[in-house]
């Protein structure tokens, strides 16, 4: 269990800058999780602390001591790969002992850890099969197996539920947090969806382009994203986005407008006072007031009506061309081709300025 | 179907005819793909078949013109008064009856015969009388003279090639997978020049530099040294090149997860490359084998020793020296092309899935 | 070294190798040099016998081509220039071998620049012809492709002498023809007959491991290809030549090239079977090297390497428009 500094981190593959910098600290005992879009450079980051890459400059620390220069066995850290890496060839308890063997660890004592680390995980009666005759649940329990009797410090996890379908996430989601909490290790986890970040995360750390966008609790991140891009991320369905300018900023009256629609007052107040400039505004699909009374907001004709039996998503265009999705609990009696009128609720809409970055509310 | 041909204008009446007979093509075009089959059968597995037929032929036997299909050997007896046991023959006498006689010996035309039962009355028959009397028999003395021949000579060549075989496929494995681990399983400055210049070594021919290679294993001191045929031919190209294949199909995440494990470098090659990559090893292992088995050119430069010759070089220096002794020629040719007609049964599944995906490579 | 010491001692060093001694060393190794420079660790045994055994040679090669005397240690040899090629090259008349110093030379090259041709055109077509048959839905395929395969395996000597046992004059060939009622003919003694079962032989041995390469080529052909051309109403014909032919191209190519750089390199069999004759009708480049620089006395190393670089020199050429061939097709 430890504490965990990136400090200034770089890497880059030839001429190609992955991550162009990233300053980090994770404490003690967090479950950590790294999520952005393919390419956003979360597993680089991953392999960094891993040590499965060298840094190209910056300091890496766990418990306050450099470990760019410790090879990766020697880290105290274990990873659970995304392939899950099982020997194909070894059984499943050759698998969980190979690494002891290799310090050369005493017999009696590999012999607890593994069976302590197949109890834990309930795969005891497999410890004589060979990865080939596991289910992918199986083999994503025995690879986290393996993570474990290494007793590591830190435990990284590189996207490990992306191989197994959609009803097993689910289940090994649940898994992994009731895991974590039995173990208390530092866990770091990499995903590109945001679900499993959402639902498994002390801490969220949203990253693009080799930067780190936000770092936060789930909820906050929901709340405040800092930016149109987690603003975008993080949410599903993705939040509404409609371009426009703020046309005038009175206390406590927002008053926002774009182009062919009626001028919408946003119930709630900036933190600071701005002039009038071009902007984007943000409205999650749950956070609308839906009327069919005209006059009551923008209106928005209804394309496809999504009927999940507990809730409804409607698609339906504002102006004739751009998209909003709507959320309505229960089950909507809205029709293809109604017109419906959508205002936010109060201080549930975000305001981002030209550069992308959030315009802050006051709170 | 009538539809389709006439609204296409461009088919010509020769497609039109073709297709025709194309409903038919599963009578005719099946005929002819057998009757190559099994035309091929005869060509291919005759000539083999009766090389080792042959060499269960007595010497006798063997010089017949037309020769016998299967081996026959006269049937002799032994007669009181003889040392030696007499060849048999039936003789048609001039009462027409049909007496079976022991050939004492042939004057011209005539041959001087003994009846087994009297052997004291001598007996002058013309020979166009007389056919010898044979039975189907094994010459297997072919084999045990060739075993026993000049001191067990053979064993010492036999003993040769395996040695070469062996030691040489060994070196070649363990060699060639070392650095196609290297070559796959690594980035490093410097691989792709090292991967070129091995797989350039396929453009160069054995032959073209046979006489500096000799040069080579000269300066070395291995002239007449069995080492001198193994050194040269342990770095195959092909071995590397299909090894690296192979091993660039297992995932890096493997080596990435043994390195977390605390395995060394040589662990990680020896413990998850090497038993992952065995299919890719057996191929390479049969193609050297195969090779090295049946290596002759290098051998027959480098060893100049009598003591060091192969199974192939003994067997071609046979054809000049008892180019006369068929029957030892054809039992050692047999004998040669056995192990690998054995391994050939056993293995048939994994060379000819080796040589395809080489080939296609 | 007896021979029971080397076999102990390879059975011992094999049987050892794993654990006890490499290991350990290995480790030591990683530790002293890095684990940045393990792949150089890996690779040097290979390199050096690569360098050793192929590539140095070459370079050997050139300067023996420029050295004369029969001594073998390059530093023994003077230097002649290009007195080599130039014996290799001098004829009074070009068209006339036997006006040429070095005829043989001359002969062989004739010999092998028909040989080849013919015989990689014969291979290739029934190596064609066999694949196709044995991708056909028979019974027992297996079986027939292991009896068109079985002769890759045999030795050149064997495949040598089997064959000159049944072409010899009392042979089972002439067995068959005078059971046939025809005159027996002695194959091996004239020219013409001797050029062809040159090719016959060598085409018998190796075309099955050309057959196993096509038939891979083919059955990497997806059926539903086939299936489509049925729906189109396409003649036996036509899926041959528009659909089989061209998918197979890059196999054909690879064969080609394969075929021809073995046949140009054709030796032990016509060796054994022929001995190059009659006379030096069946005589072959590499034979003419390997006469020049071994069997003769005095040796000619020089000679030898002198017209093994032409032939590498050849063969090089070769592949180098095959490559740019099939890199031109791949681009279509």
């Amino acid at each position: 269990m430890a504490n965990l500094t990136l400090q200034n981190v770089k890497k880059s593959f030839g001429a190609v800058e992955v991550i162009p910098g990233v300053d980090l600290e994770i404490t003690d005992g967090e479950f950590v999780v790294f999520v952005g879009p393919s390419g956003c450079g979360k597993s680089t980051l991953l392999r960094l602390i891993a040590g499965l890459e060298d840094v190209s400059d910056g300091d890496i620390r766990i418990d306050n001591a450099s470990v760019v220069d410790v090879p990766a066995a020697d880290r105290g850290v274990a990873m659970v790969f995304q392939s899950y890496a099982l020997y194909p060839h070894m059984t499943v308890r050759e698998n969980l002992s190979f690494g002891l063997e290799n310090i050369r660890m005493d017999k009696a004592e590999i012999n607890r850890r593994v069976s302590d680390a197949a109890r834990l995980l309930q795969i005891e009666q497999l410890l004589e099969r060979r990865p080939k005759q596991l289910s992918g649940g199986q083999r994503q329990r025995v690879a986290i197996g393996r993570a474990i009797t290494r007793d590591p410090k830190i435990f990284l996890f590189d996207e490990p539920l992306s191989n197994l379908d959609a009803e097993l996430r689910v289940l090994m989601r649940v898994e992994i947090t009731k895991l974590r909490e039995r173990l208390g290790n530092t866990m770091i986890y990499v995903t590109h969806d945001q679900i499993e970040a959402m639902t498994m995360a002390d801490k969220i750390v949203v990253l693009r382009k080799g930067i780190i966008e936000q770092v936060g609790a789930p909820l906050e991140l929901y709340n405040h994203p800092r930016n149109l891009f987690v603003a975008g991320f993080i949410g599903s369905p993705r939040m509404n986005f409609v371009e426009g300018k703020v046309s005038a900023v009175a206390p406590g009256q927002v008053v926002f407008e774009a182009p062919g629609l009626p001028p919408l007052t946003l119930p709630g107040a900036l933190a600071q006072s701005m002039e009038a400039a071009p902007a984007t505004l943000g409205i999650r699909p749950e956070d609308f007031v839906v009327s069919r009374d005209a006059g009551a907001g923008w209106p928005v004709t209804v394309g496809v009506a999504e009927q999940y039996g507990a809730n409804s998503y409607l698609h339906c265009t504002l102006a004739g061309e751009v998209p909003i999705l709507v959320h309505e609990a229960g089950q909507s009696l809205a029709r293809r081709g109604d017109v419906l009128y959508l205002a936010p609720r109060e201080n549930h809409w975000h305001l981002f300025g030209a550069g992308g970055a959030a315009i802050e509310r006051q709170a | 179907m009538t539809d389709l041909s006439q609204a296409k204008p461009g088919l010509s009446i020769v497609e039109f005819a073709t297709r025709r007979r194309g409903r038919k093509r599963l009578d005719w075009t099946d005929w002819l793909t057998y009757l190559y089959l099994f035309l091929g059968l005869v060509v291919m597995f005759t000539p083999v078949l009766w090389v080792a037929i042959s060499s269960f032929k007595t010497p006798a036997n063997l010089t017949e013109f037309p020769p016998t299909l299967l081996p026959y050997a006269n049937q002799t007896a032994v007669v009181e008064g003889h040392d030696e046991p007499l060849p048999l023959f039936d003789v048609v006498g001039e009462d027409g009856e049909s007496r079976r006689l022991a050939q004492l010996r042939r004057v011209g035309i005539q041959a001087q015969m003994v009846d087994p039962a009297n052997p004291e009355e001598r007996i002058v028959v013309p020979v166009g009388d007389a056919t010898p009397v044979r039975q189907l028999y094994l010459a297997t003395e072919n084999y045990t003279n060739l075993l026993t021949s000049s001191g067990g000579q053979i064993w010492r060549y036999l003993f040769n090639s395996l040695f070469i075989t062996v030691v040489a496929t060994a070196i070649t494995l363990v060699m060639n997978s070392m650095a196609a681990f290297a070559l796959s399983k690594y980035r490093f400055r410097g691989s792709n020049i090292a991967l070129v210049s091995i797989l350039a070594t396929l453009m160069i021919p054995a032959t073209v530099v046979l006489v500096p290679t000799y040069m080579i294993v000269a300066q070395l001191g291995l002239v007449g040294n069995l080492w001198g045929v193994i050194l040269p031919t342990v770095a195959t190209p092909t071995g590397v090149f299909l090894l690296r294949q192979y091993m660039l199909t297992i995932p890096d995440e493997l080596i990435e997860a043994a390195r977390m494990d605390h395995a060394s470098e040589w662990r990680i090659f020896w413990r998850i490359i090497l038993p992952l990559s065995s299919p890719a090893l057996a191929v390479v292992a049969i193609f050297s084998i195969l090779s090295r088995w049946n290596d002759f050119l290098l051998p027959l430069v480098v060893l100049t020793r009598r003591e060091s010759y192969t199974l192939q070089l003994a067997l071609a220096s046979f054809q000049t020296e008892y180019g006369v002794r068929y029957e030892i020629l054809l039992a050692m040719t047999t004998l040669t092309a056995l192990p690998l007609a054995f391994a050939f049964i056993f293995l048939q599944r994994y060379i000819t899935s080796g040589i395809a995906s080489t080939g296609i490579k | 070294m007896s021979a029971r010491v080397q076999l102990a001692s390879a059975a011992g060093a094999i049987l050892s190798l794993p654990a006890r001694l490499i290991e350990p060393a290995m480790s030591g190794i990683q530790r002293g040099v890095g684990i940045k420079r393990m792949p150089w660790v890996f690779l040097l045994p290979n390199l050096v016998a690569v360098i050793l055994f192929a590539l140095l040679p070459v370079f050997i090669n050139v300067f023996y081509s420029m050295s004369g005397s029969d001594r073998l240690f390059p530093w023994d040899r003077p230097f002649v220039g290009g007195a080599n090629y130039q014996s290799l090259l001098d004829c009074t008349n070009y068209l006339d071998p036997s006006t040429c110093s070095r005829d043989l030379f001359w002969r062989a090259l004739g010999n092998t620049m028909v040989f080849v041709p013919v015989q990689v055109i014969c291979m290739i077509a029934i190596a064609l012809l066999t694949a196709i048959c044995l991708n056909r839905d028979i019974v027992g395929r297996g079986f027939f492709r292991g009896i068109f395969f079985f002769p890759v395996m045999l030795s050149p000597v064997v495949v040598a002498l089997t064959w000159q046992w049944i072409l010899q004059r009392n042979g089972a060939l002439n067995g068959l023809i005078s059971a046939a009622g025809l005159t027996p003919v002695n194959w091996l003694i004239f020219p013409n007959t001797a050029f062809f079962w040159s090719v016959f032989v060598t085409v018998w041995a190796h075309m099955g491991f050309y057959t196993i390469i096509l038939l891979a080529g083919l059955q990497a052909i997806p059926r539903d290809v086939y299936e489509a051309a049925k729906m189109d109403s396409a003649s036996p014909w036509r899926v041959f030549t528009r659909i089989t032919l061209p998918l197979l191209k890059p196999v054909m190519l690879v064969v080609f090239i394969l075929a021809v750089i073995r046949s140009v390199q054709t030796f032990d069999e016509l060796y054994v079977l022929t001995g190059g004759g009659p006379g030096s009708a069946t005589m072959l480049m590499v034979q003419y090297i390997y006469e020049v620089g071994f069997a003769a006395q005095p040796r000619n190393f020089g000679l030898a390497a002198a017209a093994s670089l032409f032939l590498g020199l050849a063969l090089l050429i070769f592949t180098g428009i095959q490559m740019r061939i099939s890199r031109g097709g791949n681009n279509d």
